[in-house]
C-alpha cells in the first residue's frame, strides 16, 4: 500500500488532464462528478496509506517513492518522489477529505455557471499541486506544489474576471504570495548550498532535516527565517496578509477549500516539517514567529468586529486562526499547531460552505445588513453554522476549543503576555462570530421576502423594507460609511440543495467531534501527538510543558469564560440590541492598512520607480546610446575619406608604400 | 661611355615615377591603365637589372609571374573599363565614384 503514494497525487492530476480535454464535453454535472470522483477516490488511497503506516512500527513510518530523478544537474539532484510520514498524510487526509467534500459541495453552488467544467478543471489541479505540497520529498517538490497552489489560487480568485475587482485581487494575491516565494527560493539556496541537498530525508541520513544538527546557527536561522517568510506570504500574516481579505472575490467553494482549509495552511505545514532546523536557529527566530503570530491572530480578530460582508469577516477569522497556529509553532507546539490546523479546516471550511450557502439562498446577497432571520428560512444551513460558530468560539466540546485551548496552555508556558494575546483574541473572536450567526440567522429579516417565504409574516413589501430600513441604521451603527440603501427587490429566499447540504453536516459532524484527536486528560489520549512523534520529535524540540493540572483546568475555564463573554456582549448587542453597536469605521476600513500601503506606493513609492526609470533611461541608456553616438560621429568624418576617387586611393596607397620603406630602411640601418 | 647597372636601375626608377604621377594625374581611365602597365614594367626591368648583376636567375623568374599577373590583370581591367564606356561614353576615373562615402 505503501508503495501507491504516487496515485494520491495522480489521481486529481488525471482528474485534470481528463477535464482539460473532454471537460467540455462531458459538461454539467458530469465534470463535476468526475473531478469529485478523482479526489474522493484520492482521499480511500490516503486513508488506505494511513492505515498501513499505522501497521508499522512508529520509528519505520516513513516512506519514500522515487519516481524518477527529475534534475540531474552536477552536484545537485532532484527526484520526483513522494514522502508518506504522519505529517504529510494528516495533511494529506484533510486536503482530500475536505477536498471532496467540497468538490461535492461545488456541483450544487456553480450550478449553471457558464464556466462549470473549467473550475474543476482549477479546482482538480489546486488538489493535485496541494498535495504535491505536503508529499514532495525534498524542498523543490514542496516549492512546485507552493506556486502550484498559489496559480490555482490566481485562477480562481479571478475565476469571474469578467469583473474588473475580482481580477485585480487575483493579481493582488498573486503578487503578494510572489515576495513571500522569494523567501522560499533563498531558503532552497542556502539549504543546497550549506548541505549540497534538498531531500528532506533520506535512507542514509543525508536528508536536510536529519542533517540540520549539522547546521551553524547563523545558517540554520538564515533557513529558518526566510522559509517563514515564505509562509508569511502564503499563510496570510502581517504584513503579508492583505491578499486573503480580497481573495473572497472568488466562488465561496474555492474560498473554503484554498483560503480557509487547505493552502493557507501550508506556511504551517512548512514550519512543522523543518522544525529540526527551527531548532537548530537562534532563540530569536521562534520567538518573532510566535509574536507575529500572536500579532496577527489579534489585528485580524479587530478587524473582523467592524466587517459587513458576511465572507470578509470569515476572512479575516481565518487571519486571525492562522496567527493562532503561527503562535503556536513560535512556542515549539508543534501538534497543537497541526491540531489547530486540522480542527480549524473542518470548522472555518464549514463556516465558509455555510456562508455560501446563504449567499446562494439570498441570490448573491452577501451583506449581512441585509440579511436575518433565516434560521427559519434555511435550517440545515442554519444548525451546520451554528456548529462552526460554536466550534470556532472555543465552547466544549467542539473541536476549536481543544486546540486552541492547547495552543493557549503551551503559549501561557512561553509567555504569559502571548497568552493575554490569544486570549483576547478568542474574546473577540467569539464576539464576531456571535455577531455574524446573530445578524444572519436572528432577529427580523432585514430584507423584502418574496411571496411564499416561510418567515414572511403578514408585512408586504414596503413595511418591511421600512423595517429593514430601521435595523440597518441601527446595525450599522456609527461605523457605516457606506449607507447601503436596503433592497428594495424581494428575495425568493429557499434551503440548498442536498449537494450542499451533505457536506454541511458532514463538516458539522467533524467540526463535533475532531477534538476527539487530542484530548487533554491523559496522554493515552493524545492520538494526535503519538501519531506525529515520529516526525516532530526529530529534533527533541518540541516544546516541554511543566504547568500543574490545577493551572491547565483554570486556564481552560478562563478561556470557556473569555468564549461565553464574547457570546453574551454580542447577544446584548446584536440579539436584544440594548446596545449600541461598537464597529468604528477605523476597523471596517482594515485599520487603513491597505490604504497606507497604497499611499505609500503612490507616494513615495510611486517616486522611487520613477527615479528608477530616470536613471535606466539616463545612465543606463545614455551609456548604450552614447556609445552609438560616438561611433557614429566619428565614423562621419572617417567616410569622407573615402571619396570614390580612383586617384585618391592610389595616392594612399602611394604614400603608404613609401611610409613603409621608409620604416623598414631605417630599421634595417640602425 | 659604358652602360652599367646603375643606368637601368635609374630607368626603371624614372619610369615607376612617371607611371605613378600619370596615375595620379590623369583622368582617362585607359591612360591611367597604361600608367599601371609602365610602372609593372619598371619594376620588372628593376628585377632583370638585378638578376643580371647578382647572377641570380630568380629575379627574372620573377618576372614572369609578373608579367603573368599583369595579362590577367590586363584581361579585367580592360572590361571593366569597356563596361563603363558603354554605359557612359566619354566617362573618366572620377565619374566613377558611386561607392563614394
Amino acid at each position: 500500500m505503501l508503495d501507491l503514494i504516487w496515485l494520491i497525487p495522480a489521481l486529481p492530476l488525471a482528474g485534470f488532464l481528463v477535464l482539460v480535454v473532454a471537460g467540455r464535453r462531458l459538461g454539467e454535472p458530469l465534470a463535476g462528478w468526475l473531478a469529485t470522483a478523482m479526489v474522493a477516490a484520492s482521499f480511500v488511497v490516503t486513508v488506505g496509506v494511513f492505515l498501513a503506516l499505522l501497521g508499522e512500527p512508529e520509528e519505520e513510518r516513513a516512506a519514500t517513492v522515487e519516481l524518477f530523478t527529475w534534475l540531474p544537474a552536477g552536484s545537485l539532484e532532484v527526484s520526483f518522489g513522494f514522502l508518506a510520514d504522519p505529517l504529510s498524510i494528516t495533511m494529506a487526509l484533510f486536503v482530500t477529505g475536505i477536498g471532496a467534500l467540497i468538490h461535492l459541495y461545488s456541483i450544487g453552488y456553480m450550478h449553471g455557471d457558464a464556466n462549470f467544467s473549467k473550475f474543476f478543471v482549477y479546482l482538480n489541479l489546486f488538489v493535485f499541486s496541494m498535495l504535491c505540497l505536503v508529499l514532495g520529498d525534498n524542498l523543490l517538490m514542496t516549492f512546485l506544489g507552493w506556486e502550484g497552489v498559489g496559480t490555482c489560487s490566481y485562477l480562481l480568485i479571478s475565476f469571474w474576471f469578467g469583473n474588473e475587482a475580482n481580477a485585480s485581487a487575483g493579481k493582488k494575491a498573486f503578487v503578494t504570495n510572489r515576495i513571500g516565494d522569494f523567501g522560499f527560493m533563498l531558503a532552497m539556496f542556502v539549504a543546497f548550498g550549506a548541505l549540497g541537498t534538498l531531500q528532506y530525508v533520506t535512507e542514509d541520513g543525508g536528508g536536510v532535516l536529519q542533517r540540520a544538527g549539522e547546521l551553524a546557527p547563523v545558517t540554520a536561522t538564515a533557513i529558518a527565517g526566510l522559509l517563514f517568510v515564505g509562509a508569511i506570504g502564503k499563510s496570510a500574516q502581517f504584513p503579508l496578509y492583505v491578499w486573503l481579505p480580497d481573495a473572497m472575490a472568488g466562488p465561496t467553494p474555492v474560498s473554503a477549500l484554498i483560503h480557509a482549509a487547505t493552502m493557507v495552511t501550508s506556511g504551517i505545514y512548512l514550519l512543522t516539517r523543518v522544525n529540526p532546523i527551527i531548532g537548530e536557529s537562534f532563540d530569536w527566530l521562534p520567538t518573532t514567529i510566535a509574536w507575529v503570530g500572536a500579532g496577527t491572530a489579534l489585528f485580524a480578530a479587530t478587524i473582523a468586529v467592524a466587517q459587513h460582508d458576511i465572507k470578509k469577516v470569515l476572512a479575516y477569522s481565518t487571519v486571525s486562526q492562522l496567527g493562532y497556529m503561527f503562535l503556536a509553532v513560535g512556542v515549539g507546539a508543534y501538534v497543537p499547531a497541526v491540531f489547530h490546523m486540522v480542527t480549524h479546516a473542518f470548522f472555518k471550511a464549514l463556516l465558509f460552505l455555510g456562508s455560501g450557502s446563504v449567499i446562494h439562498g439570498m441570490h448573491e446577497e452577501q451583506d449581512m445588513r441585509r440579511m436575518g432571520g433565516l434560521r427559519a428560512l434555511m435550517p440545515i444551513t442554519a444548525v451546520t453554522f451554528i456548529v462552526g460558530w460554536l466550534a470556532i468560539a472555543g465552547i466544549p466540546p467542539f473541536a476549536g476549543f481543544w486546540s486552541k485551548d492547547e495552543i493557549l496552555l503551551y503559549a501561557f508556558a512561553e509567555n504569559p503576555a502571548l497568552w493575554a494575546i490569544g486570549l483576547v483574541t478568542a474574546l473577540l473572536t467569539a464576539y464576531y462570530m456571535s455577531r455574524q450567526v446573530f445578524l444572519v440567522f436572528f432577529g427580523r429579516p432585514r430584507f423584502a421576502i418574496a411571496e411564499g417565504g416561510a418567515a414572511a409574516d403578514d408585512h408586504g413589501a414596503s413595511p418591511t423594507a421600512a423595517i429593514a430600513a430601521g435595523a440597518e441604521t441601527e446595525t450599522a451603527g456609527a461605523g457605516s460609511t457606506t449607507g447601503h440603501a436596503p433592497a428594495h427587490r424581494p428575495i425568493h429566499v429557499h434551503e440548498s440543495p442536498w449537494l450542499m447540504t451533505l457536506p454541511l453536516v458532514v463538516l458539522a459532524g467533524l467540526a463535533l467531534v475532531g477534538g476527539a484527536m487530542q484530548l487533554p486528560f491523559s496522554s493515552d489520549v493524545h492520538f494526535l501527538g503519538d501519531w506525529l512523534h515520529p516526525v516532530i520529535g526529530l529534533a527533541e524540540n518540541e516544546a516541554e510543558i511543566h504547568v500543574a493540572t490545577g493551572t491547565k483546568v483554570a486556564l481552560a475555564i478562563v478561556a470557556v469564560v473569555a468564549g461565553l463573554a464574547g457570546i453574551a456582549v454580542a447577544a446584548r448587542v446584536y440579539l436584544q440590541r440594548r446596545a449600541r453597536a461598537v464597529e468604528p469605521a477605523l476597523l471596517e476600513q482594515a485599520w487603513r492598512y491597505d490604504a497606507a500601503i497604497s499611499a505609500f506606493v503612490a507616494g513615495p513609492g510611486r517616486s522611487g520607480f520613477e527615479g528608477a526609470a530616470a536613471f535606466d533611461g539616463r545612465i543606463v541608456d545614455g551609456a548604450v546610446n552614447g556609445t552609438a553616438t560616438v561611433v557614429r560621429v566619428v565614423a562621419d568624418r572617417l567616410r569622407l575619406a573615402q571619396s570614390g576617387y580612383v586617384r585618391s586611393y592610389a595616392l594612399g596607397v602611394a604614400v603608404g608604400a613609401v611610409v613603409l620603406v621608409g620604416l623598414f630602411l631605417s630599421r634595417a640601418s640602425l | 661611355m659604358e652602360v652599367t647597372t646603375s643606368w637601368y636601375l635609374v630607368l626603371g626608377a624614372v619610369l615607376f615615377t612617371i607611371g605613378a604621377v600619370g596615375l595620379l594625374v590623369r583622368r582617362n581611365p585607359l591612360v591611367m591603365f597604361m600608367c599601371v602597365e609602365l610602372m609593372l614594367n619598371a619594376v620588372n626591368l628593376t628585377f632583370v637589372s638585378f638578376a643580371r648583376a647578382l647572377d641570380d636567375v630568380a629575379g627574372q623568374v620573377i618576372v614572369f609571374f609578373v608579367l603573368v599577373v599583369a595579362a590577367t590583370e590586363v584581361v579585367v581591367g580592360l572590361g571593366i573599363i569597356v563596361a563603363i564606356m558603354r554605359r557612359t561614353p566619354g566617362a573618366t576615373a572620377d565619374d566613377v565614384a558611386s561607392l563614394r562615402g
